[in-house]
């Protein structure tokens, strides 16, 4: 009796299918999507909120929204503790590195995209083995280097070690770019008369925009962040960047919830706004195929 | 296009430079270091010893062995939860939804916060007196004065949150990217086969994603073996150093005691292990060899 009371049910398309094709009405989207996705966001955004709230709070008090809000502890830390300066020094070595590593990676890239020469593979290969080398096992000789070189407490010399540990990266990630700008562009301006490099500034350039933006972002973010070279190279405090600012401020004012929480908004707000603008390009950049080099 | 054959060298130089100066001199002479006694503190002792350094270290440092163990602990701990949260993270944001670009913007954006900054937050919210668990015990949940980061049995674990809260999206990232390229005509056929959404993310999703997961999976694997900023500053390898990493173990041996010989014998090490996994899990995972 069932199967031929079900049988129809198979012939006939069932008249609940339409509607199912619309997305939103999958009862299970629920528990695959939204619940899971509010989950981690709280995971992710409670942390910033009680920074805020901290940084925010009159000093004592406990309340989960604090009304009213005090700009005292941006004061502290910014005038007081000193991190106007820090922050300057970050802003310095951040877009010094940036500059730095995106020419010099759109230079290696573009040369490993566009010529084959000898020696191609060995500098590809040394170039993927230093990812293996650990920036904080290197920190004895390369002090030795710092002191020898003159380049302790100098801002300089901390563009030059961020742009050596960001560059080998960069540069892979620059020749994948580059090898997606197609060829034939390139060598049709050059049958009409350009030069390589003229060809290069009006084809190819305007094409790597997302790239440049991908790659530049990456070292911005990388030197804004690094913490042991600055605390290794820069031990004046006049030369601290926002990182080692912070590291004391976790170990002097270990009370002072407000003030290293408002130093810790200092710090991530440019990361944090620029990476929110960059985030779009650098999903795009790598599915483009930068990925697998 | 082959004419000129300087010009690649030309525009590699600077890049050759800046690695031969900072990253090929520095092994070379980590590698002369470390059969050298050299204390900055005591210079008339520093000279020549052979392997007294390696001898000592796997012979009579049981910090040495301690730390590594804990290292060990630490990548594959660390590594495997943020890929499959990433993972999942990845499919998530992957998904049509309102306000979807939004969505991704605040998931990712830990990503872009410093080690340092990681903990200071979490300090914020693990400290006993005005912390998340002080107002979760307020709300009569748990036990008011809780410190997981003074506390042995909780340490680990927390700092593992820790880590997962500024990892995860750095999967998310890269998984993500790669999911955006698998063409949708494969979900299509495998739907019209009768596979179920289980299924699809079986045999296509996966094998497509293998090449990116082995990549990002040995990246982050490396780099969360060499991470000190977060527990540098978090725990400083405490309580006991029950969280002190090799890398931070050199650190510590580099700036607290100057032993620069000792700690270049750590580093070698380092090197060593490093390598010898890389080669490894590359073998193993038959990297690249999808064509």
């Amino acid at each position: 009796m069932t199967q031929t009371l079900t049988r129809p049910e198979t012939i006939v398309p069932p008249p609940p299918a339409p509607p199912r094709r619309k997305k939103h009405r999958d009862p299970s989207r629920f528990f695959r999507l939204h619940l899971p996705l509010v989950l981690y966001l709280l995971f992710t955004l409670i942390p910033f909120y009680w920074m805020l709230v901290f940084a925010l709070r009159p000093a004592g008090e406990t309340a989960l929204v604090p009304w009213p809000i005090t700009f005292e502890h941006f004061d502290t830390v910014w005038n007081g503790i000193g991190f106007g300066l820090f922050f300057q020094n970050s802003l310095i070595i951040a877009l010094g590195t940036l500059v730095t590593v995106t020419v010099f990676a759109l230079m290696g890239g573009y040369a490993l995209a566009r010529f084959k020469f000898r020696g191609q593979r060995v500098f590809l290969l040394a170039l993927l083995c230093t990812q293996f080398i650990p920036g904080a096992m290197m920190l004895i000789p390369l002090f030795v280097i710092f002191k020898s070189a003159g380049l302790l407490n100098s801002l300089t010399g901390l563009i030059i070690a961020d742009t050596a540990f960001q560059l080998p990266l960069a540069l892979i990630l620059m020749s994948g770019f580059v090898r997606n700008v197609p060829v034939e562009l390139e060598e049709a301006a050059m049958v009409d008369g350009c030069s390589r490099l003229r060809a290069f500034f009006a084809v190819t350039l305007p094409q790597l925009r997302p790239a440049l933006v991908a790659v530049g972002s990456f070292a911005f973010i990388g030197a804004w962040n690094n913490f042991l070279f600055a605390l290794m190279f820069a031990s004046k405090q006049d030369k601290f960047t926002l990182p080692v600012g912070l590291s004391y401020a976790l170990g002097e004012f270990n009370t002072d919830f407000g003030a290293l929480a408002a130093g810790g908004v200092v710090a991530a707000v440019p990361v944090v706004l620029v990476f929110a603008v960059v985030q779009r390009f650098l999903v795009q950049g790598l599915s483009a195929g930068a990925v697998k080099g | 296009m082959r004419t000129r054959t300087w010009a690649p060298y030309a525009l590699i130089a600077p890049t050759l430079l800046l690695m031969a100066v900072f990253l090929v001199y520095p092994i070379a002479s980590v590698g002369w270091f470390s059969l050298r006694q050299h204390t900055v503190t005591q210079p008339w002792k520093n000279g020549f010893i052979g392997f007294e350094n390696f001898r000592r270290m796997l012979f009579d440092d049981p910090l040495f062995w301690q730390s590594l163990v804990f290292s060990a602990k630490w990548v594959f701990v660390e590594v495997g939860l943020q890929l499959v949260l990433g993972l999942i993270l990845a499919l998530i944001v992957n998904e049509t939804f309102i306000g979807r670009a939004v969505a991704r913007s605040l998931v990712f954006s830990p990503w872009a916060v410093s080690g340092v900054l990681t903990t200071g937050i979490w300090i914020l919210l693990y400290n006993p007196s005005t912390g998340v668990f002080q107002q979760l015990a307020q709300w009569g949940i748990g036990d008011p004065g809780t410190s997981v980061l003074g506390d042995p049995a909780t340490v680990f674990p927390a700092t593992v949150v820790t880590e997962l809260w500024r990892g995860v999206p750095f999967f998310a990232i890269l998984l993500l990217a790669d999911l955006q390229t698998i063409p949708n005509d494969l979900y299509e056929a495998a739907s019209v086969d009768g596979a179920g959404r289980w299924r699809r993310f079986i045999s296509v999703t996966l094998p497509h994603l293998r090449d990116a997961i082995v990549l990002s999976t040995l990246l982050r694997a490396v780099w969360e073996f060499n991470n000190v900023d977060l527990i540098y500053t978090l725990t400083g390898g405490g309580p006991a150093n029950q969280t002190t990493t090799l890398p931070l173990y050199v650190a510590r041996k580099a700036v607290d005691s100057h032993d620069f010989g000792y700690g270049s014998a750590l580093t070698m090490a380092g090197f060593v292990i490093l390598l010898f996994f890389s080669i490894l899990y590359l073998r193993l995972s038959k990297f690249g060899s999808r064509a």
